[in-house]
């Protein structure tokens, strides 16, 4: 570029003038947790690779799988489209194509995020720009990292899949088809990073975003009438690609392409037309007085919380409702005699309708400890941004402070499984005239999910109490928990390990049988772990 | 009269960095204690430890007659904290977070609250991430002042104000020692230290290197000479407590100790002094003095 002093703002080309050195810096940041994310996709891929050459070396015993597991609507609901579970790749990859792509699109938001509008809230990018850094220097410097790490991702999963015998062209096929979801989210992410001044707010939108293209391909791929869904679903073009059939669909990928490009313009387009610091809404003046109630901790975490669990409510509702609308029309789904008969003996269509409900609730279970795992963490973002500092220092004490949370946290988790429980029994119970039979109970269904959920947040306040510099670790251990219950059984791990997560114990409603057993266990331990924290948060110091 | 905070040889450290290393710090009821140091010296730690944020690895303090500790929470509604670095909930005006706090300390005086918000000129209808650094200041402020306690803890208040809402905040502690409250007020402002502080202490490197008034403390250290003499004089140099000496023909000026200032005028007068200067130390030097570690003279 050449600096002449023009009065017209041809400063075109100048608004990346720094971006090299804030990829770097971003590289520097990013050191550990991108070979993390990393490690694990070529974890998952070796994995899963390995152990289905092991349990189905045969064309028989895959077919054989193809045809039972394949035609079970709840499975297909969670993994996705069976149509090549006859090869070997297509088998190992099944659960790997969208949990890989959901694993990779989740990077992408958060380094994407981390990198914008992260560093943007507390003032740090100010600092940055006041430098020799074009406008949009940070954005295309968060752009490029994310992007560039999903292109790792490619030789990763690629070389991980071959790792376990699966051919060279499938093997790379399916890492640019996971890597696209990447890419997407990549795009979504630099939309969402323009809308609001929190970067909570950009990583929440943009993770909903990946949750409602999950819930539209479980649905558009278990129903026929809508399948479509599964198009317009980032996730499902992961899926439609087809790595191991005969003749893949590569021109999926071009769809990907193409959206992420008009995302990433729309979110530079959004950033060239708004302040730095500020989101595309105007903030409004609010009241200059508190409400009366706004007189304890509690109504102060109820105050912070309270939009946080409105947008969940929101999903929940979603979610459900989609849900529990297409469960009455699952047994449409497995259209073979041959497949009927099968389901007949495996109990009949009832157990397949509540399989699939079933599946529905483990799903809300899950969402809602992530909502307790947000909500708890709270505690430690207030400690370390010093908002804690000025309440301790009134007459609320430590334990108080922190019961307002947790109380939040556990209201939230019970009220927003309740809600789904009775979303998808009413929207069930108006397909199958049974409003009155089914409310109940999916209500129970949801309700049982509660407290593996609170165990959750009970590990992430114990974390805050005794370890509080690995608060953020509360998320590893979901995930670690996610990942066993997903390719634990597929890895032949020990029960023992899979006992280690509380979503092993969550008894499968409806349908199944309750014991009260591992219901009483879970919530003993959640309270011992919450005890835990609180005493190690009463005994630490602050900040 | 009792102290209202009393500590003693207090130490804490972070991993291998000592923080506070045997410091001493007594404040009287009733009166506006300055708490001063260099940058990183200990004072925010001290003032954590007093509000039982931290806990102290050895030595002992007392706050209000209680353990900053053990009774955080009943000592809490006697006081009333305003940090060095404010940071509001982003969603929160600074009215909500004025009441909140207040409630929480026991109750705020709602005319007091007007009154204060009036002076400090707030809005307090802006959300908490709208308002800038000296904003964020003035909402603690209010909070603080508007509660009716008998301490008030206040870590650098005045950063981000501008000097007329300076003079506010000084007004306002004045108003505070005259109802009887007791300060402890850490600052960089000396001239706001000089106004307000009855007493002060220094700290340096974790520990207290000098306390008293400002009077005590001028006397202790060095007094500015420059003197025109009748004729050259020598040994000046050499004499204990004299620093800085520049000797030009009969012109002569240093600084000297002023327990040691008797002994360099008996000794210019066997001269025959024609002019002389002294000058206290002003209460920069007298900072200067404390805040350079390692320099043994202080340049003028």
């Amino acid at each position: 570029m050449t600096a002449v002093a023009a009065p017209a703002p041809v400063a075109r080309g100048t608004g990346l003038v720094g971006t090299g050195a804030l990829v770097r810096l971003a590289l520097r940041r990013d050191r550990v947790m991108l070979p993390v994310w990393l490690g694990v996709q070529f974890l998952l891929a070796a994995g899963s690779a390995s152990s289905v050459k092991g349990l189905y070396a045969t064309d028989a015993s895959r077919e054989a799988f193809a045809a039972t597991a394949g035609n079970n609507p709840a499975t297909v609901a969670m993994y996705g489209p069976s149509t090549d579970l006859a090869t070997l790749g297509g088998l190992a990859t099944w659960k790997l194509g969208v949990y890989g792509a959901a694993l990779l699109a989740l990077m992408s938001i958060f380094t994407l995020v981390r990198h914008t509008r992260g560093d943007e809230e507390p003032g740090r990018l100010e600092l940055v720009c006041a430098g020799v850094v074009g406008r949009y220097a940070a954005l295309t410097a968060g752009v490029i990292v994310a992007l560039a790490a999903n292109l790792v991702a490619v030789p990763v999963v690629g070389v991980g899949l071959m790792s376990g015998g699966i051919a060279a062209s499938g093997a790379f096929a399916f890492g640019f088809a996971v890597a696209a979801a990447g890419f997407v989210f990549t795009g979504i992410a630099a939309v969402t990073a323009q809308l609001t001044e929190a970067s909570r707010a950009a990583n929440g939108m943009a993770a909903a975003t990946l949750a409602a293209a999950y819930l539209l391909r479980a649905v558009g791929d278990t129903t026929h009438q809508v399948s479509f869904l599964s198009w317009i679903s980032p996730l499902g073009w992961t899926l439609q690609v087809r790595a191991f059939a005969a003749h893949p669909h590569f021109w999926v990928l071009g769809l990907a392409l193409v959206a992420t490009a008009v995302l990433l313009t729309t979110g530079y387009a959004l950033s060239g037309h708004r302040d730095i610091g500020a989101g595309l809404v105007p903030p409004r003046p609010g009241p200059a007085v508190g409400g009366p109630l706004l007189r304890s901790p509690l109504a102060l975490a109820w105050r912070l919380s309270r939009g946080l669990l409105l947008g969940w409510a929101v999903a929940f509702v979603a979610v459900s409702a989609a849900l529990g609308s297409v469960a009455a029309g699952i047994a449409d789904f497995a259209s073979t005699a041959q497949v009927r008969d099968m389901i007949t003996k495996l109990g009949g269509e009832q157990n397949l309708v509540d399989a699939y409900l079933s599946f529905a609730m483990s799903a809300a279970g899950i969402l809602a400890a992530v909502y307790a795992t947000q909500t708890v963490l709270r505690l430690r973002t207030e400690e370390t941004s010093l908002r804690a500092e000025p309440l301790l220092a009134t007459r609320v004490g430590r334990i108080r402070w922190a019961a307002s949370h947790l109380a939040v946290a556990a209201v939230g988790v019970v009220g927003l499984l309740a809600l789904g429980g009775v979303v998808a029994g009413l929207a069930h119970g108006l397909r199958t005239h049974d409003v009155g039979g089914q409310v109940p109970r999916l209500l129970a269904a949801g309700l049982v999910q509660a407290p593996a959920a609170l165990l959750v947040a009970a590990i992430a306040m114990f974390l805050i109490g005794v370890l509080p510099r690995l608060s953020t670790a509360a998320w590893a251990v979901l995930g670690a928990f996610l990942l066993l219950g997903e390719f634990g059984g597929l890895f032949k791990l020990n029960q023992r390990v899979l006992d280690v997560s509380p979503f092993t114990h969550t008894p499968r409603l409806p349908g199944a049988d309750v014991t009260a057993t591992p219901i009483v266990a879970l919530l003993l331990v959640a309270v011992v772990l919450t005890a835990a924290g609180l005493i190690g948060l009463r005994r630490r110091d602050i900040g | 009269m009792s102290d209202a905070i009393s500590v003693t040889g207090l130490f804490k450290s972070f991993g291998r960095t000592k923080a506070l290393d045997g410091l001493d710090l007594h404040v009287k009821t009733g009166e506006v204690h300055g708490f001063l140091g260099p940058n990183g010296a200990g004072k925010s730690t001290t003032i954590r430890i007093l509000l039982g944020l931290l806990r102290a690895d050895g030595g002992t303090a007392s706050l209000l007659g209680g353990d900053p500790w053990r009774d955080a929470t009943t000592l809490h509604r006697r006081l009333a904290y305003v940090p060095g670095d404010v940071n509001l909930w982003p969603t929160l005006t600074g009215g909500e977070v004025i009441d909140l706090l207040g409630r929480l300390r026991g109750g705020l005086d709602p005319k007091r609250r007007a009154e204060l918000l009036d002076r400090f000129d707030l809005d307090p209808r802006k959300k908490g991430r709208s308002y800038s650094k000296g904003n964020r200041q003035k909402v603690a402020l209010v909070a603080a002042l508007a509660s009716d306690v008998e301490l008030l803890v206040l870590d650098e208040p005045t950063s981000g104000l501008d000097p007329l809402m300076e003079e506010v905040f000084r007004d306002c502690v004045a108003e505070e020692r005259r109802g009887g409250r007791t300060v402890l007020l850490s600052s960089h402002i000396l001239a706001e230290v000089e106004a307000l502080c009855d007493r002060v202490s220094i700290i340096r490197g974790g520990r207290t290197v000098e306390t008293g008034t400002l009077a005590e403390l001028r006397h202790l250290t060095r007094t500015s000479v420059s003197a025109e003499l009748a004729g050259p004089v020598d040994g000046v140099a050499a004499m204990p407590g004299v620093y800085d000496l520049v000797a030009d023909g009969n012109r002569l000026t240093c600084e000297v100790d002023t327990a040691r200032l008797d002994e360099l005028l008996r000794r210019l007068t066997t001269v025959g002094v024609r002019s002389l200067t002294s000058q206290p130390p002003t209460l920069e030097q007298l900072f200067l003095r404390h805040y350079e570690a390692d320099r043994p003279a202080v340049s003028a």
